[in-house]
């Protein structure tokens, strides 16, 4: 539903989790992620997704699976209830992204959130040079079909961050796949191609 | 027991007569009470793999397999039962049993009254879905079934919350499916729209018609209104549109054909008539009244102050499936459900199949069912 997912991510949000904490996995896909916090951290875990067909597949592994509109909100649970909310590559695909991060910080006690940076350089030469809309490998898809209506860069999520007084807890910066560190956000916004945040509030 | 008879699995209706009094919710007692059932598959040496199937409102203890050889039909639920299938009997135990107060061999209505020597008719004490259950719960201790998966369909879901509730420590997994924790005011006009055309039929005599006419015309416009409601507006478009019965050839359709009288003109209105006339031949009036009763009854907030109250209690794991066509047992009421087990951090799995079928989708998807049940019930092993 909402694009390949990136395999690599998973195992640094795996290395990320505490053993036996209790997870909830927004936009869950077939699971893949959840599976691998319960069997490798002891984690017990809830899954909500929307479409049907990746519920089905998510079931059929043995996960435990509420298939549901994270635009609706997370009504159905309290505050607090889980130790994370997890929201993998999903972001930029909700329709009420502020909304949606809002909700996770209500019933989680520490929300890991990543997305694809929009302000990656070879997002920015794609744009530059190309005057398209940027496809890569993160992003493949073209401007009328992709599910990513809502896509955003580093320095927005710093931004938006600062305006809710959220705390952003730790920040993991990806290219190919690979953790990176830089020496200010200007650098990290600029060669990220994918970032994991860990937040609360 | 069952056994292979020519590819086609035989499977016999058994009787078992409890050898106390029963006394229901009401205070009433019941005596020499039987409850039909059927079994499908073996129970282990640690007599914990049965799973108890629950019948939806006219259904019986028939659930799967054939009862003879010359049988057409299976079991209402023979596409989810069987080696290999959703509920696998290679591996589990399942059992089914007709409802307290049916007529498919459970004590009811039309049973003799051992006081009397007569059919109880209206004289059958009013009973609820918890009475039902906790007759089906002596059936499961003479079958000496220590651990158990309570899993039906629409007053089917009903039996498996309530089992689920009643008895935690019995129930493992719940399977609730096309369901609700109490009937919608809508539904409950819709029963008692089919209990009025049963109770004004001139042959009712106040439920005491078994050695005369039955309420025959009372009982089929009950069927052909519940029948309304199993189905949804896309179903009928595609099941009969607006197609005309050509009466003079028999199964050719003709549009444009008209009577000009009141007689059926139109494939829709054959087909409830049909409903309604082949119904009256395998279900008994009295029952109908009762067992809708018992169904509208059914109210687990109600009961427990809150729907989270009512589950607070229960140790089993959950799977809720709605289907997005059904509007009797809507998707809103299923999510109610997984909405109070989340909320007393239960563990539950909920999925809405998509589907044009209406409420009777539940009888009809097998094959996105049997997908999700047993993964369900895989996980539930490996607990």
């Amino acid at each position: 539903m909402f694009g390949k997912k990136n395999k690599l991510n998973y195992k640094k949000i795996v290395d990320i989790v505490n053993p036996n904490s209790s997870i909830l996995d927004l936009g869950t896909g077939e699971g893949t992620l959840l599976k691998m916090l319960i069997d490798e951290k002891k984690c017990t875990g809830l899954g909500i997704e929307i479409n049907q067909h990746l519920v089905i597949k998510s079931l059929e592994k043995g996960l435990s699976v509420i298939q549901g509109n994270l635009d609706e909100g997370l009504n159905m649970f309290e505050d607090k209830q889980f130790d994370y909310a997890i929201l993998n590559q999903t972001l930029q695909s909700v329709q009420k992204p502020d909304f949606v991060i809002c909700e996770m910080l209500r019933v989680a006690k520490k929300v890991i959130i990543s997305f694809p940076n929009f302000a990656y350089y070879k997002v920015r030469f794609y744009l530059f040079f190309k005057g398209k809309m940027p496809k890569s490998k993160m992003l493949p898809y073209e401007w009328y079909n992709t599910p990513n209506i809502h896509l955003l860069t580093v320095e927005d999520f710093f931004e938006f961050c600062k305006l809710r007084n959220i705390k952003i807890l730790n920040s993991i910066y990806m290219q190919s796949g690979k953790i990176c560190n830089y020496i200010n956000k200007t650098l990290a916004n600029m060669l990220s191609e994918e970032v994991i945040f860990i937040c609360s509030c | 027991m069952n056994n292979n008879v020519k590819n086609k699995k035989i499977v016999t209706l058994e009787n078992y007569i409890l050898n106390h009094s029963f006394k229901l919710e009401s205070g009433e007692i019941l005596e020499d009470v039987n409850i039909a059932y059927e079994t499908y598959g073996n129970l282990n040496s640690s007599k914990d793999n049965a799973i108890l199937v629950f019948h939806a409102l006219t259904g019986d203890a028939h659930a799967a397999f054939y009862n003879h050889e010359t049988d057409k039909k299976p079991g209402w639920w023979d596409d989810m039962i069987g080696s290999g299938k959703a509920f696998d009997t290679d591996k589990y135990f399942i059992v089914c049993s007709n409802i307290l107060g049916g007529c498919k061999g459970t004590t009811g209505p039309s049973s003799i009254n051992p006081r009397t020597n007569k059919p109880y008719g209206l004289s059958f004490p009013i009973y609820t879905i918890d009475d039902a259950v906790r007759l089906q719960k002596e059936l499961v201790d003479y079958l000496g079934i220590k651990k158990l998966i309570a899993a039906g369909g629409s007053m089917g879901g009903m039996m498996a919350q309530s089992w689920a509730i009643m008895y935690p420590d019995m129930v493992k997994g719940c399977i609730i499916i096309a369901s609700t924790s109490r009937l919608s005011p809508q539904a409950i006009a819709f029963n008692a729209v089919g209990r009025n055309a049963i109770l004004s039929d001139e042959d009712f005599n106040n439920g005491d018609y078994y050695e005369k006419e039955h309420p025959e015309k009372g009982l089929s416009i009950a069927r052909m209104v519940g029948h309304i409601t199993y189905l949804c507006e896309e179903a009928m478009k595609n099941k009969f549109g607006r197609q005309f019965l050509n009466q003079n050839k028999e199964n050719e359709i003709v549009s444009g054909i008209r009577n000009f009288d009141f007689q059926a003109d139109f494939k829709v209105e054959s087909y409830l008539h049909y409903q309604g006339q082949s119904f009256v031949n395998r279900f008994d009036a009295n029952s109908y009244l009762y067992i809708t009763k018992a169904v509208d009854y059914f109210d687990l907030t109600y009961k427990y102050g809150t729907l989270k109250d009512a589950f607070k209690n229960t140790q089993a794991k959950f799977l809720v499936i709605s289907f997005s066509s059904d509007w009797l047992f809507t998707t809103s009421q299923s999510k109610e459900i997984v909405e109070a087990l989340v909320k007393t951090n239960k563990n539950v799995s909920f999925c809405e199949i998509e589907s044009p079928c209406g409420h009777d989708a539940f009888l009809l998807e097998f094959e996105a069912q049997t997908k999700i049940i047993k993964g369900f019930l895989f996980d539930l092993e490996s607990v």
